[in-house]
């Protein structure tokens, strides 16, 4: 059958089961919006190609499929970097595909002309430009392929006009022609077994839970896990839900701004069980003084992840799901056997899960006082019930919402965690309930993040996606105030947002939808109410929040572990002791010294 | 730091070359040097890399660059277990009295006089790093104008092969 370029690409993706693509119109990739007109797939108008990208992560991110992002040549291309760096940091599976100039054209610094390929190669988990129409369905297929299998992640594909436009014999794809990719699934039986005695005779373990159970479906198997031998949990910012919060053996969130209890208990554990999880700087603060007792088991599917940071003692190779499942049976096979005993593990598990109760996040909301950002997270976490999704932007609001937030299934918490981008929030929601159009979806963004993609409240409202949009706006860049705040003395430089551009109501209804306004703690609950049952519209809340609140706890970056500074409380304490210490807090290593990480200039 | 040698496996393929390039740059690698031909399967090209690496970074590298769709196999050779040889052309300022010289170190070095002109005179040279830097300082006093190097590659001892032993796809499909 005769068809176009162009044709064979939409039946290409047609024949990957795509239902969706979050595009950008424009002249090189224009032979490929011809034949989405008469495809039953719905294409989604981002106002900005970063949108699309973020919005095919969100839905990727919610569905567990890959997302489709479609980009015209040159600033088409590099405007969707942003979103495949994040994608490949966070190995989201996302297929990109971007018009190119004609081949003839190619390296001639043509009109929208940019190399994407090469722009993208440090970013994507692989890319081609296809130059031949008879390549097309191969390359689309490979690229589906190669992003959602393995370490999921981004695959770009670059088509030049002449071969989107070209006339040619279409065949669709059989087969995969990939003779350098094998991903390993099944980790290796011998270190498996080693695993399983290790797990069997530890005192203090604690399971290191990472995005990589989330991705490869193995939320069951870590339960079954973690109860087999009553194994305590953290789970990290990309694993929020791979445990569910309400569960006894769940400790919270480690890292700079993780969970006492959860920080605390890797830290002081005799054994690591890092589970598609890769020793992020953010979870280990300085790696010389992480959890300095512990050997490591790592079971991760990118053999490049094991040993990158941290030395391990047990490497296993393989798809979290299938090793856990295969640790679990050498578990049982060893007790059966009587091979080896249990270790009694009941003082440490009881002393882990009582510091939870004794170290909860906290904060002081005084009810004549202004609104704190946390009595607002804290409300919509309570709202929500467990249910629906919340998808964030990055900063302060993020952590807050990782931190107050219980998440009790998987892919029910979105957010840009390795590259940290902000104006990632909106995208990534419109994404996330196009996905799954009949889950309850809140943006949860700062007033910072939100400003960097709002255009995409168009998108919202024209699409018709009804997100429950919550800016926790304190009107300022709250973490870098923050970071002023602790390492600068207070010098702020650069993070006064203000209150009154834009403003926000407004702005909800020059985009034609409603928006709301919270200013007092006693109004929360009741704004919360309204913004809920709007239900078929996008919706707004304007939430004006006390800009001196900070994130805490709070590891200062590249200090160690065993400086966690429960609130900001015991920051200023632990700063006057010092200044009050013989010697003051001027020398190192003298009696009031503070850890280097305190220190100005040191900000890692 | 110490010196390494991979032999890397790719496809023959557009931009390989800038991947794996681009790789070692990335993660803060600095290639000494760098030599890329076909191998005895078609499609398939060998590139032969010297870095100047600690053993730890080195495991990441490699890592990572098998991640490489392209990258079909990396294998590190030991200096002992490989034959390592590097191609040199030296062009060198020459008179009627130095000629006759220049000549005899050429011999010396079993390499060959590959051009010759009034006044220069042009040696092509192969072997270890070591044996083409001594010739290089024996032709210095004299005048070198130009001095080119392929880069190394080098080859396992022994019978065995690097393209056997893995499910590579080294036949062409039909």
């Amino acid at each position: 059958m005769e068809i176009t370029g162009a044709q064979a690409v939409i039946k290409s993706l047609e024949a990957e089961g795509v239902d969706v693509v979050f595009g950008h119109p424009g002249g090189a990739i224009l032979p490929a919006y011809d034949p989405i007109v008469d495809s039953p797939i719905r294409h989604i108008l981002a106002r900005h190609e970063q949108g699309a990208g973020h919005m095919a992560e969100g839905y990727a991110h919610a569905t567990g499929r890959v997302g489709v992002a479609m980009a015209t040549s040159g600033p088409g291309g590099t405007n969707l970097v942003t979103a495949l760096a994040d994608a490949h940091m966070d190995s989201i599976p996302i297929v990109a595909i971007t018009g190119q100039v004609p081949t003839g054209a190619v390296g001639g610094d043509a009109f929208q002309e940019a190399d994407i390929t090469g722009i993208t190669m440090p970013v994507t988990k692989h890319n081609e430009m296809v130059t031949d129409p008879g390549r097309i369905a191969g390359a689309i297929k490979e690229a589906f392929h190669i992003a959602a299998t393995g370490r999921p992640g981004p695959v770009l594909i670059d088509l030049p006009k002449d071969v989107l436009n070209a006339r040619f014999d279409y065949a669709p794809a059989t087969q995969l022609n990939l003779p350098g990719y094998k991903p390993t699934v099944r980790g290796h039986q011998k270190m498996v077994r080693e695993a399983a005695r290790e797990i069997l005779s530890a005192r203090q373990p604690v399971i290191y839970a990472g995005g990589g159970i989330i991705k490869a479906g193995a939320a069951d198997e870590l339960r079954r896990l973690a109860e087999l031998a009553g194994l305590p949990v953290v789970t990290t910012l990309m694993a929020r839900g791979a445990f569910p919060d309400s569960h006894p053996l769940h400790l919270g969130m480690p890292g700079m701004h993780g969970h006492w209890t959860a920080v605390t208990a890797m830290q002081r554990s005799d054994l690591l069980i890092a589970l598609g999880a890769r020793f992020d700087d953010r979870v280990t603060g300085s790696l010389a003084h992480f959890a300095p007792g512990a050997r490591v088991i790592h079971v991760d599917v990118d053999p490049a992840e094991i040993g990158k940071n941290r030395a391990v003692d047990v490497p296993i190779v393989g798809d979290c799901k299938v090793v856990i499942a295969q640790i679990i049976e050498a578990m049982e096979a060893l007790v059966a056997a009587g091979e080896v005993e249990k270790g009694d593990i009941s003082a440490w598990s009881s002393t882990v899960t009582g510091w939870r109760d004794e170290h909860p996040i906290r904060w002081v909301q005084e009810s004549d006082g202004p609104l704190k950002p946390q009595t607002v997270v804290t409300a919509i976490g309570e709202k929500l019930a467990g249910k629906g999704i919340v998808v964030t932007g990055v900063g302060q609001h993020q952590m807050w919402a990782s931190q107050l937030i219980r998440y009790e299934r998987p892919r029910s918490w979105i957010n840009s965690g390795g590259l940290g981008t902000m104006g990632f929030c909106l995208p990534a929601a419109i994404g996330a309930k196009v996905g799954r159009p009949d889950d309850l979806v809140v943006a949860i963004d700062g007033d910072g993040s939100f400003q960097m993609t709002l255009q995409e409240l168009a998108t919202a409202r024209t699409e018709q996606v009804p997100i429950i949009i919550c800016v926790i706006n304190n009107g300022a860049l709250g973490m870098v105030r923050q970071w002023q705040e602790l390492f600068y003395d207070r010098r702020f430089s650069q993070i006064d947002l203000g209150f009154d551009a834009p403003d926000l109501v407004k702005l909800a209804d020059a985009y034609g939808f409603p928006g709301f306004r919270c200013e007092r703690p006693e109004d929360v609950e009741s704004t919360l109410d309204k913004a809920f049952a709007v239900g078929d519209a996008p919706v707004l809340v304007d939430f004006r929040v006390d800009p001196e609140e900070k994130v805490f706890p709070m590891v200062p970056a590249g200090g160690s572990n065993d400086d966690i500074f429960e609130t900001v409380d015991d920051w200023y304490a632990r700063a006057a002791a010092a200044q009050a210490a013989p010697g003051g807090a001027g020398e190192p290593g003298g009696a009031g010294a503070l850890p280097d990480s305190m220190r100005e200039g040191n900000v890692v | 730091m110490a010196k390494h040698t991979l032999s890397v496996l790719v496809e023959n393929k557009p931009g390989v070359l800038a991947r794996v390039a681009g790789l070692f740059s990335r993660r803060g690698f600095n290639i000494d040097s760098l030599a890329v031909g076909p191998t005895e399967v078609d499609d398939i090209s060998r590139m032969t890399i010297v870095v100047d690496a600690e053993a730890q970074p080195l495991e990441q590298v490699t890592k990572q660059l098998n991640k490489l769709l392209s990258v079909l196999k990396i294998v590190e050779l030991e200096p002992g277990a490989a034959v390592e040889r590097e191609l040199q052309m030296v062009k060198v300022a020459a008179t009627g009295q130095t000629r006759s010289e220049l000549i005899e170190i050429a011999d010396v070095f079993r390499s060959k006089v590959v051009d010759v002109d009034v006044d220069s005179i042009t040696i092509e040279a192969t072997g270890s790093p070591e044996k083409l830097a001594a010739m290089v300082r024996l032709l210095e006093p004299y005048g070198i104008r130009e001095l080119v190097r392929s880069g190394m590659i080098a080859v396992g001892r022994g019978g065995k092969s690097i393209t056997e032993g893995r499910s590579l796809r080294l036949e062409k499909t039909a």
